[in-house]
Formats: C-alpha cells, sequence, structure tokens
C-alpha cells in the first residue's frame, strides 16, 4: 500500500516539475510579433480626402477563382452622393507582385453615388489590393481597398 | 529496470502522448479540402452553346472526336493526339498531327470548367477552341468548306436532326477558308456573304456537337480525395487511402512551404490564368510568347463569345469582355495545368520541356530567369528529400 502512494506521490511530482518547466518555456519565448493585416475595412476616404468610397461584394459574398461584379459608392465628404464619376481600377498581390488576373471595370450608374465594378476576379487566396482613380467635378482622387481571401 | 525507472519511462511515455501535435493545422486541413474532388462545383450550363446538353449533340460530337475524315489526308481526328486511354493525351513534348506542332497536348478532363483554351487561351469557349484544329496546317490541317461538304455527305441526317435543315452547299467551293492556303482563301475570298455565313454556321455547330461530347470528360476520384475525404470527416482513412509519411510531407510542402498551392488551386489544381514561370523555349521550334500573343488572336476569332455564332447573351462573354489585353505580366505567360493525373503523363510543359517530375521540381526550386519577361517563381531550395516527398505527393492525384 505504502509503495502506491510512494508511486503516486513520485507521478504527481514529476507532473508538477513538467508543468513548471512549460510554463516557464512558454511564458519566456520571443512572441512572434503579430503581423499587421492590411487594412480590409470596405469604407474610406479617398486619398486626398475627396470622397468617401465603399467597396462591397454586389452578392455579399467573395468566391474564389469566379468573374463577380462589386459596387463602389461614392459620396463627398458632406454625404452627398458622386454623379458621373470617371473610374479607372488596377491593383494585384502585393506579395506576388502580380497585377490582376482581369481588368475589371466601372460598366454601370445605379444611382445614389452607386458604380458596379464588373469582370473582378480573385484566382488565388491571399492579399488583393484594388486601387481606384476616380475623377468627378469635385476632382481627382484614390482609394485603394484592400481584400484578404 | 527498478521501479523508478519504470515510472519514469510510463511519464515520458504519457507526456510524449500528450504533446503529439496533430498531422495537420485547421488551416491545412481547409486548404485540403478546398483541393478535393468533392469540393468541384457541377458543371455550369454554358448558354454560348444551346446544344452543350443535348445528349444527340454530345453523340454527334464523340463520332466527329473519333473521325479521321474532316482532316485534309483523312488521318488526323482529334483523338490521334487527344488519346482516350492516355486521359486525351498523346505522352509527346509536341503534338504531331498532319506535322510537328510547337506545343504539348493538354489533357481534357474536367477541360469543360476551363475559361480559357490552349496553353496561351487563343480560344474562350470549349466549341471556338474545338475548331481551331481542324483548320491548323499542322493538326487536323482541313478547311471549313470541306468540312461542311463532308459533314453534309457523311452525317447529313444526324446534323439535321440537331441542328435543323442544312444550308444549300451546292455552290460553296469544295476547299475554302479564310485561314487555309492561299487558293483556300482566295476562294473564301470569292464567296458571298451569306454563303461564308452558311458554311460559319455549319463549322460553329461542329464545335458545339465535339464540345457537348467533351463536356462528359471528368476528372476522376484519386488517392488523394479519398484521403482528403477521409481527413474532413475525422475518421482514419482506410487501407490504400492512408497516406505514408512521405507522401504527407508532400502534401504539407504542396500547400506550405513550397508555395505550390498559390496557382495550383481549387480541385482542379490550377487557378485557370496565365503565368511566366521561367519555362525555357525550345531551340528548333518558331518563337513563343504565351499570352501576350493569344490576346489579339482570340479578339479577332469570329466564334469568340462576342462574335455572330455564340447562343444567349452577351452577359456569359464576362472573360472575354474584362480580359487583361497587355503588360509585361503577359510574356510568355502559360495556362496553369491542372495537376491531377499529372504524375502519369510525362512530358511536363507547354512543349515537353521536362522529362519527369523531378526536373519540373528542380526548376521550381532553382526558379531561372525567363528568356523574355519575367518570371514571377522565386528560388525554393528544397531538399533532395523535399522534391521527392512532393514527387509522392503528386503521385496521389493519379492513383
Amino acid at each position: 500500500m505504502a509503495s502506491l502512494w510512494r508511486y503516486l506521490l513520485a507521478g504527481l511530482g514529476l507532473a508538477a516539475l513538467l508543468a513548471g518547466i512549460l510554463a516557464v518555456v512558454y511564458l519566456t519565448a520571443p512572441r512572434s510579433p503579430q503581423l499587421a493585416g492590411p487594412d480590409t475595412s470596405r469604407s474610406k476616404t479617398t486619398a486626398n480626402g475627396l470622397f468617401v468610397a465603399s467597396f462591397e461584394p454586389e452578392r455579399g459574398v467573395i468566391r474564389q477563382g469566379e468573374l463577380q461584379s462589386w459596387l463602389l459608392t461614392l459620396k463627398t465628404v458632406a454625404g452627398a452622393p458622386v454623379e458621373g464619376a470617371a473610374i479607372t481600377i488596377s491593383g494585384g498581390m502585393p506579395q506576388h507582385s502580380h497585377g490582376l488576373p482581369t481588368s475589371p471595370q466601372a460598366t454601370n450608374y445605379l444611382g445614389d453615388g452607386r458604380y458596379r465594378i464588373e469582370g473582378l476576379k480573385f484566382t488565388m487566396s491571399g492579399w488583393w489590393q484594388l486601387r481606384f482613380a476616380i475623377s468627378a467635378a469635385a476632382g481627382s482622387d484614390t482609394v485603394i481597398f484592400n481584400v484578404v481571401l | 529496470m527498478s521501479r523508478m525507472s519504470r515510472l519514469l519511462a510510463l511519464t515520458v511515455m504519457v507526456v510524449l502522448a500528450g504533446c503529439g501535435k496533430p498531422e495537420f493545422s485547421d488551416a491545412e486541413k481547409k486548404t485540403i479540402a478546398s483541393l478535393a474532388l468533392s469540393a468541384l462545383p457541377p458543371l455550369k450550363p454554358d448558354t454560348t452553346n444551346r446544344f452543350a446538353d443535348v445528349p444527340a449533340a454530345a453523340a454527334l460530337g464523340s463520332t466527329l472526336f473519333f473521325d479521321t475524315g474532316m482532316s485534309r489526308d483523312g488521318t488526323v481526328s482529334c483523338s490521334t493526339c487527344h488519346k482516350i486511354d492516355r486521359q486525351f493525351q498523346d505522352d509527346l513534348p509536341q503534338a504531331v498531327g498532319v506535322g510537328r506542332t510547337n506545343r504539348r497536348t493538354m489533357p481534357l478532363a474536367g477541360v469543360a470548367h476551363d475559361p480559357w483554351f490552349f496553353w496561351d487561351g487563343r480560344r474562350d469557349s470549349l466549341w471556338a477552341q474545338a475548331l481551331t484544329p481542324l483548320e491548323n496546317p499542322l493538326e487536323q490541317a482541313g478547311n471549313r468548306a470541306a468540312v461542311a461538304h463532308y459533314i453534309k455527305a457523311r452525317f447529313g441526317e444526324r446534323y439535321e436532326r440537331i441542328f435543323g435543315l442544312l444550308p444549300d452547299l451546292s455552290n460553296v467551293p469544295a476547299n475554302a477558308s479564310p485561314l487555309g492556303t492561299d487558293a483556300e482563301k482566295a476562294a473564301w475570298n470569292a464567296m458571298p456573304d451569306q454563303q461564308a455565313e452558311d458554311v460559319n454556321r455549319v463549322f460553329a455547330n461542329i464545335g458545339k456537337a465535339i464540345a457537348a461530347f467533351e463536356r462528359s470528360i471528368a476528372p476522376p476520384q484519386t488517392r488523394f480525395d479519398r484521403f482528403a475525404a477521409a481527413l474532413a470527416t475525422g475518421a482514419p482513412p482506410q487501407g490504400d487511402d492512408a497516406f505514408s509519411a512521405e507522401e504527407i510531407q508532400g502534401l504539407k510542402l504542396f500547400i506550405g512551404k513550397a508555395n505550390c498551392v498559390t496557382c495550383h488551386n481549387g480541385p482542379r489544381f490550377t487557378d485557370n490564368s496565365f503565368h511566366n514561370t521561367g519555362v525555357p523555349p525550345i531551340k528548333d521550334l518558331p518563337p513563343d510568347r504565351g499570352r501576350i500573343d493569344a490576346v489579339a488572336q482570340v479578339e479577332a476569332d469570329p466564334f469568340n463569345c462576342l462574335g455572330a455564332f455564340r447562343d444567349g447573351d452577351a452577359g456569359a462573354c464576362g472573360e472575354l469582355r474584362f480580359m487583361v489585353k497587355g503588360g509585361p505580366e503577359l510574356i510568355r505567360a502559360y495556362k496553369t495545368p491542372s495537376l491531377r493525373g499529372a504524375a502519369t503523363r510525362p512530358p511536363y510543359m507547354h512543349a515537353g520541356q521536362f522529362l519527369s517530375l523531378d526536373e519540373v521540381l528542380a526548376h521550381y526550386s532553382k526558379a531561372p530567369a525567363s528568356v523574355e519577361g519575367t518570371s514571377e517563381v522565386h528560388p525554393l531550395q528544397l531538399s533532395d528529400r523535399e522534391r521527392a516527398a512532393l514527387v509522392a505527393f503528386l503521385k496521389t492525384l493519379a492513383e
């Protein structure tokens, strides 16, 4: 009987020692720096502050590898819809140093500052950048949206 | 053995069992699931070809696929290079039809899921693709007027049951095409517009029938798919479906350090896009610049999605409307091929440059500069063991 207690005690002692060692290792291990992911907000003020741009997938979801359309909504800082804007789109994957696999275009003005952007395609997972050059009565400005798949 | 050392051994075993990490992380499991055949969506209807899912059209298409009668000398059919018992390819570095071409024959499993056809994407639909070899002087070397006459004589009744009445071809020259020999071009240019359109219509329908057949060629389940299915349910893979340690290492490299999955993604292991990966040209072949030269070709093709022979509306033409038309990235860019079945069909790359998967991996590991344009691949420094593991994994996609 006594020997069983000795076993149990020794087992507990070893377990406690191990827990202690593990705790020391984990607590003193250098933290891997938290990579600050790109800003993926879907609504932004343009670079020179002329417009507020919002960018949303038209059907709500992003599907990798499929052609899709998104809506770009342009408002003035005061909140008025921006009409008659000329929009060009470029972009790519900064970490792979390549551009977009398609040439998306603004194909339709839907009213209330909303423009349909057609021909977007995300062929791989990762960090994508879309840059919009916007030209309207108030002037020209740019905005970059990050999409992470 | 003393009691103490037995106790120690027991403790070590317990600790090791507790620390044994799972084979795949959650992120890896998600990627593996995205590669499984079960993730392949059902084939979308092809609205540009209203015969795409008509069984009689597919039946005629399969007859034509194996028929040598549309070639100039009556010896070459689609199946000459797309061999049915060889994954619909021919094991040759460059395809040989009437002459020797400059490109590797592509296999056909799952081809109907592609947005672009040929290594450089110079056609934008399966039916437009099927027409091109018929008139290529190095492939079937036929011409569309001769094809129309042949169809009327040989398959007239079957054709009319599917596509409606054949046009009057009695005044159509025996041989004529805008892409043929000088004599064929002259004969084509002398034809009235209506007659040329009639011939083009018959020709387009031939492509639509062959495409309807090709839609049925689907990629088969592989050992990898069974392994992935077991991994997804958490049940241990049964018997042969279990992966060896080397195959698991290869799979982890494929979706991790080796970056293969960046382009070879999704259940067909392709992003359906074009990339310059620094694959060297072959010395005695004509200059080949890949995608950059294909853009003008697909735009000029009268059978493209925006042309007069498309069925349905232009809403299906997004790939063509929004394609990238220029830029240095298109120079020597070629389509990412599917890797399903690749292990058993060497040689590799667009002109059969590499004789084995080991040569392919040696190329990607070293990542040499492209002779023109810029390679997207960065050196990997894979060890011999890692390369062997990747090959072992790729073999599971062909078993």
